[in-house]
């Protein structure tokens, strides 16, 4: 940004800063918001200001009691179960559904290929309050609302569409040449999956295992209808909270999911730098 | 001919024509691939597509009353509603017949919410029937029956449960669009301006769509632009700004819009602090539509800077370079070169942040008020609040119908199996 062209007149300098600082002041509006929550949430007041000692920094205006209360309070840790609980069994069978259909898929000889895609992705685009008024209509005639199998099924269905998607997308750019190889080097089918499709489309399947996890991680229209007390989840706690008595402890645990925001952006990053490896691309 | 044509044709080892044997491998191919489909359609039909379609079927079913008044609406078939005269008193005595037998089953109260959705004053005329009509023994029911209530009198009462006496009603949709049927004529009216809540309702949802989406456009722009432009180095650092928030819980970015807006909130304080505002005038920045719209511009910002980052990529710096040392003005060769080539990213970023506004409910329901909420929250209100079903999934399938259009606007313009992801 500093070393301009010699040739540019003053407006255009002028501009050059100008646009610079409107990016800067764009960047700032993404991320600060979830920047403000992370000194919030060690408050000492039960509001979600900030206090004078707050300001001078001063130690007394700054605890850790909300997060005390967030480990050991019986709503929130029963959230934080729940919430690991479902996500891990939906993340299972839209993993599994997912990339047995994406391998399906792929295959030139695949029927109807594009109305399926689009039925099987269509989870993605009706909006949640519809998907969940019609799971929650469904699931009470069928005796699964308010039990953890039916959020479990529902959230697996929200998920799908990302697996199949990302692991689609590494199929896409799968070079078919290497299983004529495996083969005209004698491998069997089994062989040829196990060994050379399987480790190609790994990265893919776990970027779309933690789509899969994140949706139903952060769902909460459908928890809310399909759901009930019994199978709260994290963002359902938060909802609920931010309806009724607002405390600091959704800040605490708004930072806390922070943080495994940025755990789970450095992996997808990571492995999206072993497919490139993989690939034989350099990065661009 | 047919001779010849039998020796011409090849033959696999086994002995089977190859025209049949590859038809064969083709279907077997062909089977293979959809197997390994089936769990998933299967999966996804039975957990998403069925209790869609079960909630169009709310929709437009309105089998309560003819299933809890089999013989009165039988009955009534004979009855010309707008002959200006009273049933006979074949269907009194089936109807007290009948909520004889509904009392007892403890149906009646059924009937008379279903029929409350149509006009106000059955629900409690059907409860009061059920305690009085055990009294009602001879007859003429006609009489006794009018005698228990007045209501029972009116031509009105009886048109209306003889419209609703089909299993599928357009009642719904009539409502949800603010239309109602005049009982007394059978045609279909619109509601005055005040009584009307939903075509309001869609319009605001809609405006505060695109508005949302006018913003994240003219938000994204210029950062997409400035990230396709520098190193890769520096734009995959910089792109982390976009993505960390986008892959961040829908529920702590909201949170966080609440601490920042609220009256008490960080903005307020500030603008205080910076003397820029009084104590008495803070400003009321949420549980409004501003609320709605600074949340969800700040939620579906990502939404628009992805797509049109990954189109600016692509278009070659030489295009505006030539321009410009054609003798065109910088301004004008951006305008008139680089402008129009970043259109696709437009259109793509553009209907995806509308598709994703249209439907929100979280984000609305917390920050939004009364002036900031969208449909999604009508709908939700009456499925857990009002538990009037049928209206609210006619709602949803109208906005459901909405976004489908959208969707395939989208389809065209970005195609689904180009949709990336991060």
């Amino acid at each position: 940004m500093s070393n301009l062209p010699p040739y540019l007149s003053v407006p255009e300098r002028i501009w050059h800063y100008v646009f610079w600082m409107i990016c800067i002041a764009v960047l700032f509006f993404l991320i600060f918001p979830l920047l403000v929550i992370i000194p919030l949430s060690f408050n000492e007041v039960p509001y979600f200001t900030f206090t004078k000692k707050m300001l001078s920094f001063d130690p007394e205006g700054y605890s850790l009691k909300w997060y005390n209360e967030f480990f050991t309070s019986l709503n929130w840790q029963g959230a934080v179960r729940n919430s690991v609980f479902i996500a891990f069994f939906a993340t299972i069978i839209a993993t599994f559904l997912g990339t047995l259909a994406s391998l399906g898929l792929s295959r030139p000889q695949m029927p109807y290929r594009t109305l399926i895609t689009s039925l099987l992705i269509s989870p993605m685009i009706v909006p949640l309050i519809i998907s969940a008024a019609g799971m929650f209509f469904f699931y009470s005639r069928i005796g699964l609302q308010g039990t953890h199998l039916g959020v479990i099924l529902a959230h697996a269905v929200l998920g799908t569409p990302f697996v199949v998607i990302t692991v689609t997308a590494t199929l896409t750019g799968f070079d078919n040449d290497l299983i004529r190889a495996s083969q005209s080097l004698g491998a069997t089918s089994t062989t040829t999956f196990f060994k050379v499709i399987v480790p190609l489309i790994t990265p893919g399947v776990i970027s779309g295992a933690l789509f899969a996890f994140v949706t139903s991680f952060d769902e909460v229209v459908v928890v809310l209808f399909v759901g009930s007390y019994r199978q709260r989840t994290i963002p359902w706690q938060m909802f609920s909270g931010l309806r009724e008595q607002i405390s600091p402890t959704i800040l605490s645990a708004a930072t806390l999911l922070i943080l495994i925001t940025i755990a789970l952006l450095t992996t997808l990053e990571l492995l999206r730098r072993r497919t490139e490896r993989l690939r034989g691309v350099t990065p661009s | 001919m047919e001779k010849i044509q039998e020796k011409i044709s090849l033959v696999t080892a086994d002995g089977t024509p190859l025209k049949i044997s590859l038809a064969r491998a083709q279907r077997r191919g062909k089977m293979v691939a959809f197997m390994m489909v089936f769990p998933l359609l299967f999966f996804v039909a039975i957990a998403f597509i069925v209790p869609i379609a079960d909630m169009l079927l709310f929709s437009i079913d309105n089998s309560i009353v003819k299933n809890i008044l089999p013989k009165t609406t039988e009955a009534l078939k004979d009855w010309s509603e707008y002959s200006g005269e009273l049933p006979d008193e074949v269907v009194f005595a089936a109807m007290v017949e009948e909520i004889k037998s509904a009392k007892a089953a403890k149906q009646h109260t059924k009937v008379g919410g279903r029929l409350n959705y149509e006009s106000s004053g059955f629900s409690s005329l059907f409860r009061k029937a059920g305690r009085k009509v055990k009294k009602i023994k001879n007859p003429p029911f006609k009489e006794a029956l009018i005698e228990s209530d007045k209501l029972w009198g009116e031509i009105y009462t009886w048109q209306v449960i003889k419209q609703n006496s089909s299993d599928y009603t357009d009642g719904y949709y009539l409502a949800a669009l603010d239309f109602k049927r005049k009982f007394e004529s059978g045609k279909i009216e619109s509601l005055p301006e005040k009584d009307s809540i939903y075509l309001k309702l869609f319009f605001r949802t809609i405006v505060i769509s695109f508005v949302i989406v006018f913003l994240t456009l003219v938000i994204g722009f210029p950062l997409s632009y400035m990230l396709s432009t520098v190193s890769t180095r520096t734009s995959n650092i910089l792109i982390i700004f976009v993505l960390l928030p986008f892959w961040t819980s829908l529920l702590v970015r909201t949170t966080s819009w609440i601490a920042l807006l609220q009256q008490e909130g960080v903005i307020n304080d500030f603008l205080i602090f910076i003397g820029f505002i009084t104590e008495d005038g803070r400003l009321a920045m949420i549980h409004n539509a501003t609320g709605t719209v600074i949340a969800m511009t700040h939620i579906l910002l990502p939404f628009m800077i992805l797509p049109l980052f990954s189109v600016m990529k692509t278009i070659p710096k030489s295009y505006v370079r030539a321009a410009i040392s054609l003798g065109a003005h910088p301004w004008k060769a951006f305008w008139k070169i680089y402008f129009p080539n970043t259109a696709p990213g437009i259109g793509a970023g553009s209907i995806l942040v509308f598709i994703l506004a249209i439907g929100y409910y979280i984000t609305p329901a917390l920050v939004g008020g009364v002036s900031g909420t969208f449909i999604s929250n009508r709908i939700a209100y009456h499925i857990s609040n009002s538990l009037n079903w049928g209206l609210g999934s006619a709602i949803g399938v109208i906005l459901l119908g909405i976004v489908l259009l959208f969707f395939v606007f989208y389809d065209r313009i970005v195609g689904i199996n180009n949709m990336k992801l991060g």
